[in-house]
């Protein structure tokens, strides 16, 4: 007999007790693909929610957690690579989540098994699927062979290509031009480029101060804190940052330093940072959950995550196709996964998903080594329209940037690994 | 439906062994309430405990009162703040009434 028939059959009886629910739980198994923000949540909360009774499997090719937020201040030079790096040891020894350091290679949803990279298949009750983004390299001609050359990268998954990044900024000699090239909205991280581009600004003006930053978007304007950003570019880095709306980059030609776009005139640059289009995970896409926005998100019942693709699959994180006003940010993939990890505890137990989950976020953003600006939000399920919406009057972005946000920020930093991965 | 004859009895006999057990209702309130705390911990830790030398305080063995009052405070604007009076707009009166009361009973 099978979880599935006992639940079944305890339904019919008409029971829901916790006598029940215990044995339906205990011993459940639950895989999560992908260890970031959203993934490792999930599985230290579904432990945590389940009092340890679900056995929880994550799967990540890394060996190492690294934080793509603040991982700008590393491109800026204030930081180090091991100040954004965590283990994942607390997840096994802490709270008894299984790792399994390899890759996710293919979901078979009717049989639910997740076969990896190694040739190991897990069986699962229950699956997250947390793959975040993929970059569209082909969208822009010419990024793919500059990348595998090593001449452009984007950084935009925090490890060694932040460390590569960061070397050609080091190497540009002073004078010289660094270029972001943004894609539409949405992508990963709304602020992140902007907060790049002050990151990049602080370094020149302290070291180089005769380069420049050029922001070429594809958007009509900032697409996060551009109130923000803009009076800090004017204040602070005055003829150093240049933005640019409405500039779609098409192409690249990194031998002759050039950004194409599909109407403006070709611009040049000595270090180009140009991240294509984004859609959700590889993972996501071989097992066809990306269902919204011609195929490049995943749709979720927002009550709980799971996949409206598949049943008994929750898909968190940057993967998704997200409600009105919900950011793809690592604080709201977090939040994604403990609320998916509550749901998938109540179905354990044959319980009523929560009819009122909620979601914080709250994103920090470096405008120097010190001084930051925030914006944030609470958004609450609204079930008459199946979706998440922002609390009236809820949320809000700093009045401008200071030192006592910094503090904060590095707070926020540290006790979101910590609520992570500990 | 030999699986589901079989379901049934067991699960009929998980039903006369815990027939006094607790009321599933308290443990499924419980789960949703420790989601919606699960919200305040990215800046104040897992169930309310902040990181060793942390810059913000830990929740977790606050009274009720002082938290909710707080919380009020926060959302009236009466306590100023760089980001918590955006926050404690975005909860209910009745969702800060069961935050207050679930960080009052974590160990601190």
């Amino acid at each position: 007999m099978d979880r599935r028939t006992f639940l079944q059959a305890s339904a019919a009886l008409g029971l829901a007790g916790s006598a029940v629910s215990a044995f339906a739980m205990r011993g459940a198994k639950v895989v999560v693909i992908g260890g970031g923000y959203g993934g490792a949540t999930a599985a230290k909360y579904i432990r945590l929610l389940s009092n340890n009774q679900i056995d929880v499997t994550l799967v990540e090719p890394n060996k190492e957690f690294i934080s793509c937020p603040m991982s700008n201040l590393v491109i800026g030079g204030s930081r180090k690579m091991a100040d954004i790096t965590r283990s994942y040891a607390g997840l096994s020894k802490k709270h008894g989540v299984r790792i399994a350091q390899d890759l996710a290679t293919a979901i078979d949803v009717k049989a639910r098994t997740v076969t990896l990279a190694g040739g190991t298949t897990l069986s699962y009750d229950k699956l997250v699927v947390s793959p975040g983004i993929e970059l569209n390299m082909v969208s822009i001609e010419g990024l793919t062979e500059a990348y595998d050359a090593g001449q452009i990268v984007q950084a935009w998954k925090a490890g060694a290509e932040t460390v590569t990044l960061r070397k050609q900024l080091e190497d540009m000699p002073d004078g010289g031009v660094y270029a972001i090239t943004i894609p539409e909205a949405p992508f990963r991280c709304p602020p992140g480029p902007y907060e790049r581009a002050s990151q990049v600004a602080w370094y020149f003006k302290n070291n180089k101060p005769r380069s420049k930053v050029l922001v070429l978007d594809a958007n009509q304007d900032i697409v996060s804190k551009a109130g923000l950003f803009k009076k800090v570019w004017a204040d602070q880095y005055k003829d150093m940052i240049e933005y640019r709306n409405q500039h779609k980059t098409i192409a690249v030609d990194a031998k002759a330093g050039l950004i194409k776009f599909d109407v403006q005139s070709d611009v040049k640059a000595d270090v180009i940072n140009a991240l294509p289009a984004m859609r959700a995970g590889k993972i996501a896409q071989q097992t066809n959950l990306n269902n919204m926005a011609n195929n490049r998100w995943c749709g979720v019942n927002y009550q709980s995550f799971e996949s409206t693709a598949a049943a008994d699959v929750f898909v968190i994180g940057d993967a998704i196709q997200v409600a009105p006003l919900m950011p793809k940010s690592g604080h709201m993939a977090n939040n994604h996964g403990k609320v998916a990890a509550a749901a998938i505890v109540a179905q354990l137990n044959g319980w009523e998903i929560n009819p009122a989950p909620m979601l914080t976020n709250t994103c920090y953003s470096f405008v120097d080594d010190r001084n930051v600006v925030h914006v944030a939000s609470v958004h609450e399920y609204v079930p008459a329209e199946k979706t998440f919406k922002v609390v009236t009057g809820s949320g809000g972005l700093s009045p401008a940037p200071t030192e006592l946000e910094g503090t904060y920020a590095h707070h926020w930093a540290k006790t979101i690994w910590s609520d992570t991965l500990e | 439906m030999t699986n589901m004859k079989s379901a049934l009895s067991m699960a009929a006999a998980t039903v006369a062994l815990h027939l006094a057990g607790p009321a599933s209702a308290t443990d499924q309130q419980e789960l949703y309430t420790k989601a919606l705390a699960a919200t305040c911990a990215n800046c104040h830790g897992t169930n309310g405990k902040s990181i060793k030398d942390g810059a913000l305080p830990s929740l977790a063995g606050m009274k009720s009162d002082d938290l909710a009052g707080q919380m009020q405070a926060f959302k009236s604007g009466a306590r100023p703040a760089t980001i918590m009076h955006q926050i404690a707009k975005g909860f209910s009166d009745e969702q800060i009434k069961l935050l207050a009361s679930y960080f009052a009973r974590q160990q601190p």
